[in-house]
Order: structure tokens, then C-alpha cells, then sequence
């Protein structure tokens, strides 16, 4: 296959940016997508030109690291697949492809198609998890959780962080990442105790990070490559309005 | 030298409990003043950094990765063990330990085997609390699946996710002390090099991989959590980052390094489709639990699957391990795979591959039990293919996955090297020549849930620690030894890229010392990998700057550790003449293929020590002494 590339080259957060277009001859359709640009990278290092900055690991869908906008959506065309397993089958011969990086205003470009997405953990930080120190747990199977909701909570801890969802959002919200996070717990006995608490502060802090409000265009759901609910999101909505008019609200006013 | 584990003397069901009383304690508020350092984020640098900062020691927690979450852990499909029995099927402590070392075909500590199945319990009751969200039947109970080597259900699992779920537990309750400001996360910072004074390991040389600013920090105790080197094979089920270099700069620095050549080959990975390929992707091997493996009778049999009769199939782990079938042991099931391709019986358009049929679970289950239980994996297998695995074989064949070796350490996981600390794949510790299914996430949460945070305080509360800044002369004198190596290799200017070097040290360890191996291979890929590696540091080409956010520079610094690594580990596969668990050497077999241990010479763990780089490196032993579990040929028959 022969492939046009328009992908983003930008040399620091300073610089502004621009596309710059690149020619493949003879991509194989078992490639994915990444290893289409593993080879024009090794194209261009060999031509002593600076290859193309990219984020990526696991390569099997997991880690969350792949990022890029293809074609202007996060992670490209396929439904529920990310970056690293998208392969260029799913092209044709003589196609143009537009390759970005992830864009939000909470995800500043930090090189090329690199973002810097540890918003994402300052939010988890502030909340995204239950206080049990190691050494305190009871006995695993004293704590039942019903089918139903160990499923709907599996559904919603699928997350891998990868931030397509804010990419996609036209206002950059986080309202997808943060309601699995919340969701995920809040099927959960263990995590009851803390549930009020915990949407307080994760929405606190998605809000100090620079992301948009939820305005229900739905884009976050089709873009996330686990095929997350947006239903999680009316169920975090539900608990901070909840939460907003409780006894933890007053507590954690008083601690700011 | 004779290497002592310092296994704790009593029987092996009290020597933990023993050990624990007899350890000295660190004071709650002497903890505060205790500083570790801890290198990679995955389930055990993850549940290890937390667990030390919940006890209140200051924490300093480093990762090249953008976030913690990413660590390689997370990929880890197929489930935990566990010994709690609920499926009431005799489970037992002890029979998790005798399966662990029997699976590792006698070439673990008995001690460390023991005690990692008694934590391995409460790593569960652990992980449910922090709400991991295993599977569960109607009832709300815990729900269990059986793994490979094990005649029972012990697997807990989530999905196909089970590494995502227990690393987003241990990663959240890291992340809670990171609110807490116990720990420090220093991202996207790559440790380079290991600080050793007057022979205690006080710190590390770390390059951010931003800007490329060279920075030391020091601590009371290093502890590296930096996973396995898989990836000197180049291609592997690893993540593309996954690298020796902190345990191999450690070794530099006097840490011995134990039983490299014990390498697991996964035996149901997609097989490689071309040279374009950047990595091998793992199917879990949970799959084997309603899949069968099977290849044509007859070679060269290019029929569609579907149309080949049942009485032209061979099943052939079936055939030849009936009491264990298609749930054979990884290492076995990888070579017998080997074995019907070698003669001419493989499959797909390389002739490297076997089938992984799941037609009989589809017509006995119902395609929805099926989709239930592996949908997600028959999706990436057909994202990955494009064929539809519910409809046709899907096509399989071995690939590196996990390493059993790494850093020599005692039962109190810390290496020779006094204050060094190394948990989880890093260590060589609990998996002998061979790890079993489910078995390593066990071991990565045991090590940093249970074991690390009790030996740690005994070592601080045990020794003298001098008062030490990254002013020392040490700190200088490495910061600029790794300077000058980030110097020498942007200086180069020759014409091949890390990655073709790299690519080209795959295909030798692959082909002299990947699923079996033999002598003169060995001697053979001796020669070659030198001259690789001389050829590295003559035609290496280079771009871009050191002070800047260098994707070629990075993976330079990795591959030029891992050529000299590779050397290492074939010398260890050369003087193990033996065949063990992964490690097969050809001149050691039995009539009908099985792998031939020799206890009388070889019943030993192998501790290296680096004598400079090109040198033969001094081979220490630790000799292993099989009290509870007979040492026996290992049959799965």
C-alpha cells in the first residue's frame, strides 16, 4: 500500500507547530498502525532527521499510552480499538492520513504527537481510590458483591487512562475518565464509605485542572476504546448531587 | 564463593512466622526518618511503595513512563493464584507450594516458595478490599478458574484484565500517598545507574527524559521493581519500553545476577506475521482451558482447518500429557508446539504455528458462555489477524514472555549488595527454571504487600547507615560516567538505527538461546553478539540532542545494556549443562523429548559477578536443598 501522511510536528510546548507531510511506499496491511510509523521513523533516523515523538508501550490495547488523532478522531475509525491495535487494513491503498496529537486545554503538547496527561493522576490523586492500608483487610469472601454489580463495576474500572475521551469532547471535559473512576466504586460495597467524599473531591479537582463541562454530545463514549458507558456519567452526576447536599460536603468545605 | 539465601532454620510451615518475630522493628516515628527509593511502578514497585509509605517511611518513587499506571504489569491477561480453596476441589498451601516447585522444576528455594503461597491469601483478601473487582458468581462470592500446571481451580481473575484491575488497585493506593505527600512520583525519569558506597547501595543516576537533565537522589535503601528482560529476544510479549538496564547497571555495580537463562516462552502468542512486526502479542493462557491445541497428522497439510477430519487432527498436548492435556505447563506446552512444527506439521503461512480450537467449547457451551469468558481476547485476536476466532482455529506458536532470572537476592529480597532491594520479575527469587500461570502477579503483590515492607525495617533497624548527600564523590564520579556514555553514544555518526541493532541481537538469542538450546549455538552466538556489539559503538547512527525529549537516544541507552547483557546470559545457558523448566538444552533429554535435569551437579542457583564488560563473569552458586518436596522427575504424563 502506499500511504500520505499530514502528522503534527511541533518541537516544544513553546513552538506552534505545523503539519508536514511524509510518503510510505510499501506499507504491509498487517501492520498496525504504530508500526506503520515505526517505519517511517526508522526512515527518518536514517536520513538523520528527527523521527516522529510519540507515546506508546504495551501495544496490545492495554496501557493506555497510545495516543493520536487520526483523521480527526481519537485513535482513528475503528469502534473500541486503540492506536497500538488499529491496523492498516483498515486503510486503502493511496489514503491520506491526518495524524494529531490528543487535543485539550488540559493536555498540553509537550513534543510532537506527545501530551502530558498527569491531570489524570492528580485526579485519582485526589480521590480515586479506598483508604484501606495494606495489612487491614478482612477475609475476601466476607464481603459479597451480587453478579449485576461486580459486572456493572468491571465495566466501568476498564478504563485505561488514556484521555479519548477528553480528546474527543468538544469542550475537553473529563466527565468519562472521572464517572468510571466514581462508577467503579460506587458498585461496590467497599467503597460506600468514602462514595461522597470521593466524587467531591475527584470533581473538585478535575475542575482546578482546566477541563470542560459535559454538555451530553456523547462524543467521549464513542471515542473510548473500552466502549465505556455514558451512563456512568448520569450516575456520577446523581452522587455529587447527592454528595453536594450532605454532611461530607460541609467537612470538605471546612478542610479547604 | 558459596551464596547463602539466609533461610531461616525451623520447619517451613514456621520459619516466616519465625522470621518476622525475629526480625528487628523500626520505631513508628524513626520510620519518618528513613528515606527508600523505588524504581518502577509495576504491581510490585507500585503495592511496595505504598505499603512502606502507609508505614510512614519517606518514599521516593521513580518511573520512565507518563504515568504510573502504565507500568507492563497491567497487560497481564489470565488471572492470580491463590491458595484459599473455595472451590473446595483440596487446595491447600501446601499444594500451591509443591505445584510452584515442582513447576519450576526444582530450581527455586524452598523457603521463599513456601512463604509466597501462605501471603498469597491475603494478597486476595488485600486486593478486594481496595475493590478490584474479580469475578464473582450470583451468590457474590469469588469466583475461580484453573491455570496451567495445577489440577485445580485457584486462579481468581477479572475478565481478561486481571494485571489491569490489580495494578489500578495497587497504582490507587500509591496514589493515595502521593495525596499524602509520603511519597514523591518523579515521571518520565529513567534510573541509569546504580550508587554504591563503601560497598551499601545509597542511590541512584537518573535521566529525565524531557529535558535529559542528569539528577542523583539518595536514600537509605535502593529497591528496583524493574520488571524482566524479555526484550533482549527483540521481539516478545514486553511492552516496547521494558528494558534491563537498572538491574544490569546494578550488576555493573557488584549486585550478582542469578539464573539469566531461565526465560519462559509463552506458548499461546499470536504468531509473527513479518519483519515489520514490533512486538508479540500474548493470548491468555486461560484460553487453554476450553481451546484445544492441535495440528495436522499429516505435514504439509495445507487444507482449511475445518475441512481437516477429526481422525486427521492430532491433539497432540492431549496425546502426550493426558492427565494435564491442554493446562501442560508453559515450557513443555511451548516445546511441544516446537516440536510438531519442527516436523513439518505447523501451520499458517510461516509453518510457526499450531491451532487453538475452540469449535467443541462453542458446540458443548453455547457461543455465549464462550464470548462471556474470552470475548475480549477472541476481539484482539481479530483486530490483530483479522480472522474470526469463533468461526475458524485461531492460529498460535510460543513467544519470550517472562524471565524467570534476575538480581540474586536472600530471603529478605536484598541483594549482595547491601541496602539494594529487588522485587517482583527484577528478582530471581520464587519461580525456579520455570513460572506457572497466574503466578506472577502473585509474586510481584507478595513481594510488595507482605515480604519487602517487614525485611526493609529489619535491615534499617540492623544497620549503621552513614549520613550521605548526592554532594558524596560517588554521586559525581557516576553522574558523570553516565554524562560521558550519553556523549559517546551521540557521537557516534555511523549508519545503523537502535532499533536495527536490536532487531539484529533478537534473532541471535532466538535462534542460539530461545526454547532450546546447545552448546555449540551457544559458543556460536558467544562470537556473534560481541561483534554486534562492537559494531553498536563503531555504526550507530544518532539525531536529535541529549538535552531534549530523545526517542532515539533512549533507545540506544537500552539496547547498548542489553547487548552486553545477552552475553551474560548465554554464558549461563552454556554452563548449566542441564536441561531445566525453560532452560532446554538439547544434549540433555529424555527418548521421548522431556527435559533431563542433572541434581547431582546442577542443583544450584547461579549467582553472576561482573568482571568487566567482555569478560567471562564469575559464576557463585547457592546450593538449593529440597527438604519438603522430593526432588523428582517432573512428568505431567
Amino acid at each position: 500500500m502506499k500511504i500520505t501522511l499530514h502528522i503534527w510536528r511541533q518541537k516544544n510546548s513553546n513552538d506552534k507547530g505545523h503539519f508536514e507531510t511524509y510518503h510510505l511506499d510499501n506499507v504491509i496491511e498487517d501492520m498496525s498502525f504504530l508500526e506503520m510509523l515505526d517505519v517511517l521513523n526508522e526512515k527518518l533516523v536514517a536520513e538523520g532527521k528527527e523521527p516522529v515523538a510519540f507515546d506508546h508501550d504495551c501495544r496490545e490495547g492495554i496501557c493506555g499510552a497510545c495516543s493520536l488523532t487520526i483523521n480527526g478522531i481519537p485513535h482513528g475509525p475503528e469502534k473500541n480499538t486503540t492506536t497500538c491495535q488499529l491496523h492498516m487494513r483498515k486503510f486503502k491503498d493511496g489514503d491520506e492520513i491526518w495524524v494529531e496529537p490528543f487535543r485539550a486545554r488540559a493536555f498540553p503538547v509537550i513534543k510532537d504527537l506527545i501530551v502530558d496527561r498527569s491531570a489524570f493522576d492528580r485526579i485519582i490523586q485526589a480521590g480515586g481510590f479506598i483508604s484501606v492500608n495494606t495489612g487491614q483487610a478482612p477475609e475476601a469472601n466476607s464481603i459479597l458483591v451480587p453478579k449485576q454489580n461486580a459486572d456493572n463495576a468491571m465495566d466501568a474500572a476498564q478504563c485505561i487512562g488514556c484521555g479519548a475521551c477528553v480528546a474527543a469532547c468538544p469542550n475537553g471535559a473529563a466527565m468519562l475518565f472521572v464517572a468510571a473512576k466514581v462508577s467503579h466504586f460506587a458498585y461496590l460495597p467497599q467503597g460506600q464509605p468514602e462514595r461522597k467524599r470521593r466524587v467531591l473531591a475527584m470533581v473538585e479537582q478535575m475542575q482546578k485542572e482546566g477541563f470542560g463541562n459535559c454538555s451530553n454530545f456523547y462524543e467521549c463514549g464513542a471515542a473510548c476504546p473500552k466502549g465505556i458507558s455514558v451512563r456512568f456519567i448520569a450516575l456520577m452526576n446523581r452522587d455529587y448531587l447527592k454528595a453536594s447536599y450532605s454532611e461530607e460536603k460541609l467537612e470538605f468545605a471546612e478542610k479547604e | 564463593m558459596i551464596l547463602d539465601g539466609k533461610v531461616p532454620s525451623g520447619r517451613i510451615e514456621e520459619k516466616w512466622d519465625k522470621h518476622r518475630f525475629e526480625m528487628k522493628l523500626v520505631s513508628p516515628a524513626n520510620k519518618r526518618k528513613y528515606k527508600i527509593l523505588i524504581v518502577g511502578t509495576g504491581l510490585a514497585g507500585a503495592s511496595a511503595a505504598a505499603s512502606l509509605a502507609e508505614l510512614g517511611y519517606n518514599v521516593e518513587v521513580f518511573t520512565y513512563h507518563d504515568s504510573p499506571r502504565r507500568a507492563h504489569s497491567i497487560a497481564a491477561q489470565g488471572g492470580i493464584n491463590a491458595a484459599k480453596n473455595y472451590p473446595n476441589d483440596g487446595d491447600s498451601i501446601w499444594r500451591l507450594f509443591y505445584d510452584t516447585v515442582k513447576g519450576g522444576d526444582f530450581r527455586a528455594r524452598e523457603a521463599n516458595v513456601y512463604r509466597l503461597a501462605q501471603v498469597s491469601n491475603n494478597i486476595i483478601d488485600q486486593c478486594v478490599a481496595q475493590g478490584v473487582p474479580f469475578a464473582r458468581e450470583y451468590s457474590g462470592y469469588l469466583a475461580n478458574r484453573s491455570f496451567g500446571g495445577a489440577q485445580l481451580s485457584r486462579t481468581f481473575y477479572a475478565r481478561g484484565q486481571t494485571g489491569q484491575q490489580l495494578l489500578l488497585g495497587a497504582y490507587s493506593a500509591m496514589m493515595r500517598q502521593v495525596g499524602l505527600k509520603k511519597i514523591i512520583l518523579h515521571t518520565r525519569t529513567e534510573m541509569l545507574d546504580l550508587v554504591v558506597i563503601d560497598g551499601v547501595a545509597r542511590g541512584i543516576v537518573t535521566r529525565n527524559l524531557l529535558n535529559g537533565k542528569i539528577e542523583s537522589f539518595v536514600g537509605d535503601a535502593v529497591v528496583l521493581a524493574t520488571g524482566g528482560y524479555s526484550n533482549v529476544f527483540f521481539l516478545s510479549t514486553n511492552a516496547q519500553a521494558c528494558n534491563v538496564t537498572a538491574t544490569y547497571r546494578a550488576y555493573k555495580r557488584g549486585a550478582f545476577f542469578a539464573n539469566p537463562a531461565f526465560t519462559q516462552i509463552h506458548p499461546t502468542c499470536i504468531p509473527q506475521s513479518g519483519e515489520h512486526q514490533s512486538k508479540l502479542t500474548l493470548m491468555s493462557e486461560s484460553l487453554r482451558n476450553d481451546g484445544r491445541v492441535w495440528v495436522p497428522k499429516n505435514p504439509g497439510d495445507k487444507r482449511d482447518p475445518r475441512d481437516i477430519p477429526e481422525d486427521e487432527r492430532d491433539y497432540f498436548l492431549e496425546r502426550m500429557y493426558p492427565s494435564y492435556g491442554n493446562l501442560a505447563p508453559r515450557d513443555i506446552a511451548s516445546r511441544a508446539a516446537k516440536r510438531v512444527c519442527d516436523e513439518g506439521r505447523g501451520v499458517g503461512p510461516t509453518g510457526n504455528g499450531v491451532y487453538l480450537d475452540f469449535a467443541d467449547a462453542i458446540k458443548r457451551l453455547g457461543k455465549k458462555v464462550i464470548e462471556e469468558r474470552y470475548g475480549n481476547l477472541f476481539e484482539m485476536y481479530e483486530r490483530i489477524t483479522g480472522d474470526n476466532p469463533y468461526e475458524t482455529p485461531m492460529r498460535i506458536y510460543p513467544a519470550p514472555h517472562y524471565t524467570m532470572g534476575g538480581l540474586w537476592v536472600d530471603y529478605n529480597l536484598m541483594s549482595n549488595l547491601p541496602g539494594l532491594h529487588v522485587i517482583g520479575e527484577a528478582n530471581f527469587s520464587d519461580h525456579g527454571a520455570n513460572r506457572l500461570g497466574a503466578s506472577a502477579l502473585m509474586q510481584g503483590l507478595a513481594d510488595g504487600y507482605f515480604i519487602l515492607p517487614y525485611t526493609i525495617g529489619h535491615y534499617f533497624a540492623t544497620t549503621k547507615l552513614e549520613k550521605v548527600t548526592t554532594d558524596h564523590p560517588e554521586f559525581k564520579k557516576v553522574e558523570k560516567e553516565v554524562e560521558e556514555r550519553i556523549k559517546k553514544i551521540m557521537s557516534i555518526n555511523g549508519k545503523k538505527t537502535p532499533t536495527q541493532f536490536h532487531r539484529e541481537l533478537g534473532k541471535i538469542m532466538w535462534n542460539y538461546c530461545g526454547m532450546s538450546r546447545n552448546e555449540q549455538g551457544l559458543k556460536t552466538a558467544l562470537e556473534l553478539v560481541p561483534k554486534l556489539r562492537e559494531e553498536f559503538w563503531q555504526n550507530l547512527t544518532m539525531v536529535g540532542e541529549e538535552g531534549d525529549l530523545n526517542i532515539v537516544l533512549e533507545k540506544a541507552l537500552r539496547v547498548a545494556d542489553f547487548l552486553e547483557f545477552a552475553e551474560l546470559m548465554l554464558w549461563d545457558a552454556l554452563e548449566r549443562n542441564e536441561s531445566c523448566g525453560g532452560h532446554f538444552r538439547e544434549e540433555h533429554q529424555y527418548p521421548d523429548g522431556e527435559a533431563k535435569r542433572d541434581d547431582e551437579n546442577f542443583c544450584h542457583v547461579a549467582a553472576w559477578e561482573f568482571t568487566g564488560v567482555g569478560n567471562k563473569p564469575i559464576r557463585h552458586i547457592e546450593p538449593l536443598v529440597f527438604e519438603y518436596v522430593p526432588l523428582t522427575v517432573r512428568s505431567y504424563k
